[in-house]
């Protein structure tokens, strides 16, 4: 049976996947600060209250640790809350909930409680906003064990990665690039099944210089920048990483070892990051196949600047393709 | 401000040690019964076997805690928090609940576990360092002990707003209406989580009971430190009833958590209880008291002794006799022996075993390090 090909935003896909999700089982509750009538400061809850309820579409107080730790006991209930962080800056006083509760309940129980929880936070710059909106905090999650990372990075994967993350038994920080919610693409809004797993990484162009690593808002740049690399006569492969943790190492170390050559892009600053834990792996897996270091295009270590600045910051197609001369230099 | 709220605010405040004329009280130290006109009848039908048996718990939780402070010191537990001088406050409120109740507890709570039906071996396993809990939460409705100070009452919250969305409160079917119990300390109520907890139960009408445990001291500093007006009263502030009683008296315990209890089964929820306590010992084992607190504070409280005070009762009313006591007493040693025994024989797990429950999931990283590690213990018993 031929699909229906739609053209859709990446917000309204994670709208359209939260639905989907929310049907599929009356569990299912959302959680988060003005996320019922108003649907949420990016609209991405937009309807659903009014279609699901105040039960399961629950505008909360406005405090973060309350929505995730409240969340940990829906879920000790039999439920599966979607929590929604407002914007990344403002994860932090839930992190202690995020760390010390969600992430080792399931072993503190040696199995007996599953938290299966989504946490969603819309993450990155290039909004123009004032500090704490922009951050990209992804390091601090990855690094804790029991819980899962993963970032979408375009409308079709936004509309699978949700409801997948909802379904799956563990808690799962769910990144949303917030720059692209307003980007489209066409995919069949009617598939019954999805692509691909939740913890798996996407090459999305093939090539056989170098490999062009990212995640979240950064990969649509690094599309953009394999098509100008491309007109320059540089074949690069695209991978979009989409699972933080666990780390699909594999399909990176697949392609390392046919084009001997790496670069990882984020928007986060470059220690300790995303960027650091793959150079690491790549270089123990790949030693002898590596023609170059691992290049790291990342943010600076400082905090987010003020917005004005924020194009110096973050890293642009320029920046990748003098990263990708960087690893071609050797 | 007016002038109204200002003369409530400088009510004054009751001296430590002292509950104040607000604190419910149903037994004195003295082991007297005194009547209140809203809770007597919460102990009317207690027959003379149930205050026995209310007796019975309060000893053998004593003595669960006194083989704790020693197994510690004999280095079977890497540590022990002592509930000692708080056995009213837990085996009162405790016994209050209903089954299908939920309970959150801290890491003191050993006596509520006890009336819950927890195996006492699962507290010690938590301070043996043979798990972080390792208990089935489901099995007595009974939540794993939480240790970051606070963190269980937004879990509480969160688990009471479920049973309110399932549907199971006041329905008036007593099978169903359910509440759930939320512990924590004096020095927990200046956390952020239980300010929020208190936020979001009264936002969504949870039916939660908040039973604070003001035991007047957090490791060394007193309540002071926490707060200027009684505790109790912290729940007018947040739009919900707040009341206190004396934690050292099992039967006005019992009696106001029951009414506390029914409140929020009810729908009438959340409530918070504040049990007046002393925290006899040290904070834990790692603690040492002499160093921030006279000792004639804490010699005052053994008069206050919430056991004594129970067997003054059952003793002047002709309810027990000297062969009942002596019965406890043996059945106490016999208790204390299998504590022992079975603490000291407690298996550790192997190390491959420490990857198992990190997810629910499976999860190639959890494979690959138990892999590896099996590879590499391998490896010395090859080099042999």
């Amino acid at each position: 049976m031929a699909g229906q090909l739609e053209k859709v935003t990446l917000g309204k896909s994670i709208t359209n996947g939260l639905r989907k999700a929310m049907e599929a089982d009356p569990k299912v509750v959302l959680i988060g600060e003005d996320i019922g009538k108003l649907g949420g400061v990016f609209r991405i809850t937009e309807g659903l209250q009014k279609d699901f309820g105040e039960d399961r579409v629950i505008d909360s107080p406005l405090a973060e640790s309350g929505i995730v730790g409240t969340a940990v006991g829906m879920a000790l209930r039999g439920y599966r809350p979607v929590c929604e962080i407002q914007f990344d800056g403002f994860v932090y006083p839930a992190f202690d909930q995020i760390v010390s509760q969600v992430a080792k309940m399931h072993a503190r129980a040696l199995g007996a409680v599953k938290i299966p929880m989504v946490i969603r936070i819309p993450f990155g710059g290039g909004i123009g906003s004032p500090e704490h909106h922009s951050e990209s905090p992804e390091a601090y999650f990855a690094h804790t064990a029991g819980l899962r990372v993963v970032a979408c990075s375009n409308p079709e994967d936004a509309h699978w990665m949700i409801q997948q993350a909802v379904a799956c038994d563990d808690p799962v920080i769910f990144f949303e690039p917030k720059r692209r919610y307003h980007d489209r693409a066409e995919y069949d809004t009617t598939a019954t099944t999805a692509p691909r797993g939740l913890f798996e990484a996407n090459v999305l162009r093939e090539g056989t210089d170098v490999t062009l690593l990212g995640y979240g808002p950064v990969v649509k740049t690094m599309l953009e920048s394999a098509d100008a690399a491309e007109a320059e006569g540089t074949s690069i492969e695209v991978i979009d990483l989409r699972s933080l943790s666990p780390l699909p190492i594999d399909t990176i170390v697949e392609s390392v070892r046919k084009t001997g050559r790496l670069v990882v892009v984020q928007e986060a600053s470059s220690f300790l990051g995303m960027a650091s834990e793959i150079s690491a792996q790549v270089t123990e897996q790949c030693f002898y196949e590596l023609e170059a270091p691992v290049v790291r295009v990342a943010g600076a270590n400082i905090p987010y600047p003020p917005s004005r600045m924020e194009e110096e910051f973050l890293p642009d197609l320029d920046r990748i393709l003098d990263g990708v001369d960087r690893a071609l230099a050797y | 401000m007016s002038d109204k709220v200002v003369a409530e605010l400088q009510e004054p405040t009751p001296a430590v040690g002292d509950g104040g004329p607000d604190m419910i009280q149903l037994l004195t130290p003295e082991g007297q019964r005194v009547s209140h006109p809203d809770y007597d009848k919460y102990v009317a039908d207690l027959t003379p076997e149930d205050l026995r048996s209310f007796y019975r718990d309060l000893v053998l939780i004593r003595r669960l805690d006194a083989e704790g402070y020693a197994l510690q010191r004999q280095g079977e537990l890497g540590l022990w928090p002592s509930l000692l001088g708080q056995e009213a406050a837990q085996v009162g409120s405790g016994r209050a609940l209903k089954p299908h109740d939920f309970v959150f507890p801290t890491y003191r709570e050993h006596g509520v576990g006890f009336v819950r039906g927890m195996d006492p071996q699962s507290s010690l396993q938590l301070f043996r360092g043979v798990s972080q809990g390792g208990w089935d939460p489901q099995e007595n409705n009974f939540h794993l002990y939480t240790i970051v100070i606070g963190a269980q009452a937004l879990h509480a919250t969160g688990y009471a707003m479920g049973v309110r969305m399932d549907g199971n409160v006041g329905t008036g079917d007593p099978d169903r209406d359910t509440a759930v119990i939320c512990y924590f300390g004096d020095g927990a109520s200046s956390q952020g989580d239980v300010n929020e907890a208190f936020v979001y139960a009264a936002s969504f009408d949870a039916p939660v009971v908040f039973f604070c445990q003001n035991n007047q001291w957090a490791i060394s500093e007193p309540v002071e430190k926490q707060t200027r007006i009684p505790l109790f009263q912290r729940a007018r502030g947040f739009g919900f009833p707040g009341v206190r009683v004396d934690g050292n008296d099992i039967l006005a315990t019992y009696a106001v958590t029951q009414h506390c209890l029914d409140e929020a089964r009810n729908g009438n929820g959340p409530l918070l209880i504040e049990a007046y306590t002393y925290r006899m010992g040290a904070h834990t084992t790692a603690d040492d008291p002499t160093k921030y607190r006279v000792s004639a504070e804490v010699e005052e409280w053994k008069f206050r002794d919430p056991i004594l005070r129970l067997k003054t009762l059952l003793a002047h009313e002709g309810m027990a006799d000297e062969a009942f006591f002596a019965r406890i007493d043996e059945e106490a040693d016999q208790f204390a022996a299998e504590l022992r025994e079975g603490c000291v024989t407690m298996e550790t797990m192997a190390g491959e075993t420490m990857w198992d429950h990190v997810y629910a999931e499976d999860h190639p990283v959890m494979e690959a390090e138990r892999a590896a590690y099996l590879a590499y213990k391998a490896s010395f018993e090859e080099a042999n």
